[in-house]
């Protein structure tokens, strides 16, 4: 099973209650999903040169200041968020490599959910409806977002194997399905030097995605490679800076459901999801054929 | 609770009102209940699954709105109409009686139907009437890949495009398809159209309502027969002398 969700706002007043929004949709599907929920975001972009990263921490005590403190030792840090116990929001002066690698260095405690100019990446391994409350989903602005219930079935019901995956600057995974080659595909991409937490099939996914990327190939050519290199079921949503995908394998066996209207466009496993939406009822609603790349945002694919 | 209309006497029923339980408890209480209403309206049904399944009576029922999946299963005798798009399996198991779907229908529409009519006014999408077994299905758009997979019994006419894998395993179910045909399955072969496919043909689209399209227009699509070993007179001495 799983549950996945998309929204993507074309005007102000779905933007100023995306969190709404994409909570209400994650809610509907927590029948699919009722271990774990995620949800990406994008919101509040920060200024070339800056870096946005969503940070937890395992055990959720974490003494914030205190890393805000040691961070701006290092960097000059405009802004240290605190969301939720063991989630919080930085904000620093300076490139992601060199932010990733101090983290990476100081900090290997922390876990880096997400990084870019303005994705932010929550999960936790608990109920879809525990989840909105605890993180304070429904307060949340942004001009889009890709959420995630999940029934696991490849691997075990953590945190680190919940969605949404990062797979790279302001890109994240969804994905609804199991893939059967991910063990081999794994210990290939280790060899490229792509590092994975866990066990988990998605997470190889999206791994695999992050190093197309790497290697230049534009998203849609990533996506495309998808279909040749993975085997096994899967609807995948993936979020970009300005916008999102959708790629169904080709014999789509996962379900999913598009609607668009004059002010979103909007993905789902099943279409109650997408009926709590305003004007919903009045949709464009249509099934994404298998096989075949779809995506909103202007620069999207480039 | 549900409210008679009563110039029409429509019942109503409200799903943001009332559980789905509920609706269709009503639904096939009406079976058994000859002073109950014929006629039914299902508001709201915001793609909640499973609305409608089970009904065992003549009723009429018309859905107002978009449904989840198994809308209409194992219908029998029921006339069941969606004003909308249906998720997955539509009319599975239907077993006679019909259902409309106005919008799209997702993967596996009337799955494994035995009796009864289906017609989608638009798209199917995958694996539409997959295991068919004596339903009759009338898509007037298009259909997704592996269409009729394994159907055994029952004809699909597809007034569009058929996907790839058309036909896959089939066995005697005919298959008509007005525009292309991505791909045919294995074992699934173009056959001549004769007199009696016409005929045929003009029934099931009178019968769905379909007055725009002419039934000299079509492609038959049958089983070659190589794929299955199955003869009717082994299942007669299997079934006299078990073994």
């Amino acid at each position: 099973m799983c549950g996945i969700v998309g929204i993507f706002s074309k005007s102000p007043a779905i933007a100023d209650r995306l969190g709404e929004h994409a909570a209400r949709m994650l809610l509907q599907l927590s029948s699919r999903g009722p271990d774990s929920a995620g949800l990406a975001i994008y919101r509040e972009p920060v200024p070339a040169g800056s870096t946005k990263l969503s940070l937890s921490a395992p055990g959720g005590e974490v003494d914030w200041p205190a890393v805000g403190r040691e961070l701006a030792a290092a960097f000059a840090v405009p802004r240290v968020d605190v969301i939720a116990p063991g989630h919080a929001v930085v904000v620093v002066e300076a490139g992601a490599e060199e932010a990733l690698a101090w983290l990476a260095e100081r900090r290997p405690d922390l876990r880096v959910m997400s990084a870019g100019r303005s994705i932010e990446i929550y999960k936790e391994a608990v109920s879809p409806a525990e989840f909105v409350t605890r993180l304070g989903i429904e307060t949340l602005q942004g001009s889009h977002a890709l959420g995630h219930t999940r029934m696991a079935t490849e691997s075990h019901v953590t945190t680190e194997g919940a969605h949404p995956f990062s797979t790279g600057l302001d890109l994240c995974l969804v994905h609804n399905g199991s893939l059967s080659n991910h063990n081999r595909l794994r210990r290939s991409l280790q060899r490229e030097g792509i590092v994975f937490a866990t066990e988990n099939d998605s997470e190889v996914a999206a791994g695999y995605l992050t190093w197309r990327l790497r290697e230049g190939a534009s998203l849609e050519r990533a996506l495309e490679g998808c279909l040749e290199d993975l085997d096994g079921f899967y609807t995948f949503a993936v979020g970009t800076a300005d916008g999102f995908a959708v790629l169904r394998d080709p014999i789509a066996c996962k379900p999913a459901v598009m609607a668009e209207t004059d002010d979103w466009v909007a993905i789902a496993s099943e279409y109650r999801a997408l009926a709590v939406l305003p004007g919903a009822a009045d949709a464009h609603v249509w099934e994404p054929e298998p096989a075949r790349v779809y995506s909103w945002g202007t620069t999207v694919l480039a | 609770m549900s409210t008679a209309n009563p110039t029409t006497r429509a019942e109503q029923v409200d799903l943001e009102l009332q559980t789905l339980r509920e609706c269709n408890a009503s639904l096939h209480a009406a079976a058994g209940d000859p002073a109950a209403a014929r006629s039914w309206r299902v508001l709201n049904p915001g793609g909640r699954h499973s609305i409608a399944a089970g009904i065992d009576a003549q009723l009429e029922v018309e859905i107002e709105g978009h449904v989840g999946y198994y809308c209409a299963g194992m219908n029998q005798h029921a006339a069941v109409r969606v004003r909308g798009n249906c998720g997955v399996g539509v009319a599975e198991n239907i077993m006679s009686g019909s259902v409309v779907v106005e919008g799209n229908a997702s993967q596996s529409a009337a799955a494994t139907g035995r009796g009864g009519l289906v017609v989608v006014r638009g798209d199917a999408a995958a694996r539409c009437a997959i295991s068919l077994k004596g339903a009759d299905v009338v898509v007037r758009g298009s259909i997704g890949h592996m269409g009729a997979f394994m159907a055994q019994r029952g004809r699909l006419v597809v007034c569009g495009d058929a996907g790839d894998a058309l036909g896959d395993s089939l066995y005697e179910a005919r298959l008509y398809v007005r525009g292309s045909v991505a791909g045919l399955g294995a074992d699934c072969v173009e056959k001549e159209l004769r007199d009696e496919h016409v005929i045929e043909l003009r029934a099931l689209l009178e019968r769905a309502g379909i007055v725009d399209v002419d039934a000299t227009s079509f492609r038959r699509y049958g089983s070659e027969r190589r794929l299955y070993a199955f003869d009717v007179d082994d299942a007669i001495a299997s079934a006299s002398t078990p073994r």
